[in-house]
């Protein structure tokens, strides 16, 4: 057991890995799957539907999980059916986060009427809609920085009913009975139709009724090219022409002229019908047959899109996360017992999380065609990913378990930070002009966010150093002296990366902006970081300070790249506030307070620390 | 050597004074990004960084309360080189080092000149206009523009900073001194009450029915300061009286003189080129079903007089036109008005910051690979040791 240990480890997490790539047996007749793999433009990106299913999930209610009220779980592809085609039965679906109690008093509602105690469905909040309207308007003109907590609920909650509304009249009519058929009557009629409605304004005979029907064809369609929230409709050219996409409603429109309806509309509205009636023979053929439609023009969207798909159901980062953990643990107890086996058994399984991060992130930088760093959240995923990979090279050279243990907490702390930065939406996110630079993106923003990852890691190795010092006597002066030199070590890159990635920023200011410095709080943050670290270095050659003053500067480097990262986008201020984020406040003075605490203890005298208190 | 001497040179060649003003700058960069919310980007920079120390207002009292950008930044570069100088040893194991701290005071020195010599204008242009000057951000100009010849304008301009200390000028092409009698580096004009008894601010032009309230002067990214200026003009035989100039008055106001006119006002301060921009075109791209901006991009034609330039050029994001010493850069649009407005830099320095980028990157670089091989030859000759 004790000789096979690692391999065992490494075996269950191969296990968890493996299990989450297999797909779900499908419990109905229906290919979700294929549906989920259908592709629609949102956002200015060609996706998934099973992308929008589960961002549109993430939005409205902060998880990606949802059951029915008769409490079956549905998948984020069937809620994204019903919701799309099905309003009835969507309405009931409690998916609506309420947190605010205040909000919930507008409604009329209390947290024991909710999925959770916080999801509601459309109905509940329908006789209210009114009301929150109301809320809304008078929130909306209030600056986005200084809204209260109410006031930003109520914005949150307008919007998402909204975007309920679009999804709902994106492919089909909003109240639409059988909308094939409608589709079917219209398409027969158009031509005849559009005669009448001329006639009629050239107040010459016609047939009333026909014009009638038409006019209010007309007024239907308008209604869902204005409402409509997916590019449903592929343009006739192929994928070059990504901004040719069309909502069905707009296609639907110039079906007027032209006397033809689009075969996407066509499809969707047939979906709409086999979904509404069960058939899932049908529906299934339709999608296969518009798939083969799909594959003369669009292959390179077709492949990524199955390809995200996949990459949304393995959820990557989420088992990447367990693994940390687990790693975590067992390098925490290899300190205790069997200090080779399991500090074997931690680094494998560091090892294969980081390379099951790292095809996450090479998956995400395919489907982008984009380096690892375009948002907030890919710089977490890249923060972690250059710490764990510096962790790995330490325990490589170390074998103390330590690097185990540094990469299991920067590792899931960073997975963390991006599983709550994810629920502001899609995470793949299209690039504003001045950022869209794949050789600016590639070069200043991967280099400093490395050098984030390792002023992080530098910080964590020092808690490392304090926490075991001062509370245990397992440091003894082999291992504290080798932690030392780990915390110089990554120091020393940590100022490579974060000097050459700050100025590097300077060099893109000066190409796009005109000024190579420019005193921008983005700018201001990634120079503090470059000024620390020099001075830890310097610190150290002066002979300045020593371990223990090493380790407190390094944790205090925690604090400073922690502002930088997040601290300055919540100023919303300056040229790099398109990062903006304000929820993460409370969070970020709770972490530069614990920092802070572990400063003061690493500043406790040599006798309150129990690995170098002189032996009695 | 005496003893006052060495302790002097100790001072500025010890890391410990390296590692106080590191955290002395930390404290002012930190400072300075929270009052960026207040005080703006040109205000921070003002109060923090383009000065020797930071003033506090105790009261109506300036009160230095901390070292300021050009004192840290000053001693930085004088330990930096102080160091240098008495440590120098060309040796190889050093050459990472030096190559770091050598491309570090490039940087400085040219953000130093940067600071000295860069020029920051902009240039406005509407489709199908062409434009031969640009327009400074922040300056203001007093223009008395002789029109009396219909053939050409003679232009004398004199820069708002002469206006605001009140000084007097005589200009040889003006047969008149131009005397500021009152200067408002912010304010807000707006018609007179005829039956107000208070004294018309002006004598002249349209002065006497424009009312002048001085506003407080404003950092904000989105505001901008409008001058006022009440000028006097004296000639041989005395005054011609005063004008009320400022950017907010459009309709021109002239007066005559000697037999000549001029036109007088104060406008943006303009610096104009040996060459001229055309706008051609305007595209403002957008990803299809949101309102997030792709790419901005200006069609220009650039011509000389002499002719031996006549182009087209494209300028867009991430890419300026540079010609002529000058750096062109997309800077705002509003392509329903056609309208493109292109940032002008003059920085005869700017190739610097990439010179001290390469240096640092590769002594860095070198530095740490010496360190990791003497490290890893280290780790390799001593057993690994047993985990703890």
């Amino acid at each position: 057991m004790k000789k096979y240990s690692a391999l065992l480890v490494l075996l269950v997490g191969l296990a968890l890995i493996a299990k989450s790539l297999l797909p779900d047996r499908p419990k109905t007749d229906f290919d979700l799957a294929a549906f989920g793999r259908l592709p629609v433009v949102v956002n200015g990106r060609v996706k998934p539907l099973d992308t929008v299913a589960r961002t549109s999930l993430v939005v409205f209610q902060s998880s990606q999980r949802i059951t029915a009220p008769d409490g079956t779980t549905l998948t984020p592809d069937e809620w994204l059916l019903d919701v799309l085609f099905r309003g009835s039965r969507a309405d009931a679906y409690q998916h609506f986060e309420i947190n605010h109690p205040d909000l919930l008093a507008i409604f009329g509602l209390t947290p024991e009427d909710g999925r959770n105690q916080r999801r509601f469905s459309f109905r509940q909040l329908e006789p209210k809609i009114a009301e929150l309207q109301r809320q809304s308007a008078l929130a909306g003109p209030v600056d986005a920085a200084v809204r209260t907590p109410f006031q930003k609920a109520v914005v949150q909650l307008y919007a998402n009913v909204g975007l309920y509304f679009r999804l709902k009249g994106s492919l089909v009519a909003p109240d639409h009975k059988d909308f094939l058929a409608e589709l079917m009557t219209f398409q027969s009629s158009v031509t005849a139709g559009v005669t009448a409605v001329r006639a009629k304004q050239a107040k010459q005979p016609h047939d009333e009724a026909l014009a009638a029907r038409m006019m209010e064809s007309g007024a239907r369609f308008a209604r869902m090219d204005e409402l409509a929230y997916l590019l449903a409709v592929p343009p006739a050219e192929g994928e070059a022409n990504t901004p040719g996409w069309k909502k069905a409603g707009e296609s639907l429109l110039e079906s007027f002229q032209t006397g033809q309806i689009a075969p996407a509309v066509m499809v969707y509205a047939g979906l709409a019908r086999t979904w509404n009636a069960g058939q899932a023979k049908e529906f299934n053929e339709l999608i296969r047959l518009y798939h083969s439609q799909l594959e003369k023009k669009f292959p390179t969207s077709l492949t990524k899109c199955a390809a995200e798909a996949r990459f949304n159901a393995a959820e990557p980062f989420y088992t990447a996360s367990i693994l940390y953990v687990l790693a975590f643990l067992i390098a925490v107890i290899s300190w205790l017992v069997w200090p080779a086996e399991l500090g074997r058994a931690a680094f494998w399984l560091v090892g294969l999380a980081w390379l099951l991060a790292t095809a996450g992130i090479l998956a995400r930088m395919w489907l982008e065609g984009r380096p690892p760093v375009t948002n907030l959240y890919s710089s977490a995923l890249f923060v972690g990913w250059i710490a764990v990979g510096f962790c790995l090279a330490l325990e490589y050279f170390y074998r103390n378990a330590i690097g185990s243990v540094a990469a299991g907490l920067v590792g899931f702390a960073t997975l963390l930070i991006a599983h709550h930065l994810s629920l502001g939406g899609d995470t793949l996110e299209m690039m504003r002009a001045v950022l869209d630079s794949n050789f600016w993106l590639a070069t200043h923003v991967v280099t400093v966010t490395a050098g984030y990852g390792a002023t992080f890691l530098a910080g964590f190795l020092a808690l490392i150093y304090i926490v075991r010092g001062l509370f245990t006597a397992s440091l003894d002066k082999p291992t504290a002296d080798a932690l030392s030199r780990m915390i110089y070590g990554i120091v020393c890159f940590a100022t490579l990366f974060s000097l050459v990635g700050t100025i590097l920023g300077g060099i893109w200011a000066d190409q796009s902006w005109g000024r190579f410095w420019g005193w921008d709080p983005k700018e201001n943050g990634a120079l503090m970081i470059v000024i620390w670290n020099a001075l830890i270095l310097h610190a150290r050659w002066g002979g300045i300070t020593h371990q223990r003053g090493i380790a407190a500067l390094a944790v205090f480097g925690n604090i400073v790249t922690a502002w930088s990262w997040f601290g300055v986008n919540m100023l919303g201020i300056g040229l790099h506030s398109y990062g903006f984020m304000d929820s993460a406040f409370w969070w970020l003075i709770g972490f530069a307070a614990s920092q802070l605490v572990f400063i003061a203890l690493a500043c406790l005298p040599l006798s309150a620390w129990r690995s170098f208190r002189p032996a009695t | 050597m005496n003893d006052v001497t060495r302790q002097f040179r100790d001072f500025f060649v010890s890391l410990k004074l390296t590692v106080v003003l590191l955290a002395l700058s930390l404290i002012l960069v930190f400072a300075a990004t929270l009052d960026q919310v207040h005080l703006g980007i040109w205000g921070v920079q003002e109060k923090y960084f383009q000065t020797f120390f930071v003033l506090a207002r105790f009261g109506d009292f300036p009160v230095p309360v901390f070292p300021g950008g050009y004192f840290i930044g000053g001693l930085l570069l004088l330990n930096l080189v102080a160091a240098h100088l008495y440590r120098l040893k060309l040796e190889w194991r050093k050459a990472g080092i030096q190559l770091t701290h050598a491309g570090l005071i490039i940087l400085l020195v040219g953000e130093l000149l940067t600071g000295l010599w860069q020029e920051d204008f902009q240039m406005a242009i509407k489709e199908g206009e062409s434009k031969d000057y640009s327009e400074s951000f922040r300056l203001y100009e007093l223009v008395l523009v002789d029109t009396t010849d219909p053939k050409f304008d003679d232009i004398v301009a004199i820069p708002d900073t002469k206006l605001a200390k009140s000084a007097v000028v005589q200009h040889p092409k003006l047969p008149f001194r131009v005397v500021t009698t009152a200067y408002f580096p912010n304010a807000a004009l707006a018609r007179r009450d005829p039956a107000s008894p208070a004294v018309p601010i002006a004598s002249q032009g349209i002065g006497p029915g424009v009312a002048v309230t001085p506003l407080p002067i404003t950092y904000k990214m989105n505001e901008t300061n409008v001058p006022a200026a009440v000028v006097e003009l004296i000639g041989a035989e005395g005054s011609l009286g005063t004008w009320l100039v400022s950017p907010d008055l459009a309709a021109p106001q002239t007066l005559t003189h000697g037999g000549r006119t001029w036109r007088i006002a104060l406008r943006i301060a303009r610096a104009y080129k040996p060459f001229a921009l055309e706008l051609l075109k305007v595209t403002h791209e957008i990803y299809v079903g949101t309102d997030l901006p792709k790419n901005f991009s200006s069609r220009i034609k650039l011509t000389t007089p002499d002719g031996r330039d006549d182009r087209e050029v494209l300028i867009y994001m991430n890419n300026p036109l540079r010609y002529g010493g000058y750096t062109f850069y997309q800077y705002q649009m509003d392509s329903a008005r056609g309208l493109t407005v292109l940032q002008v830099v003059r920085n005869p320095s700017w190739l610097l910051p990439y010179i001290a980028c390469i240096m640092m990157t590769v002594g860095l670089i070198l530095q740490f690979s010496l360190s990791l091989r003497a490290f890893i030859a280290k780790r390799r000759a001593t057993p690994s040791p047993v985990a703890a």
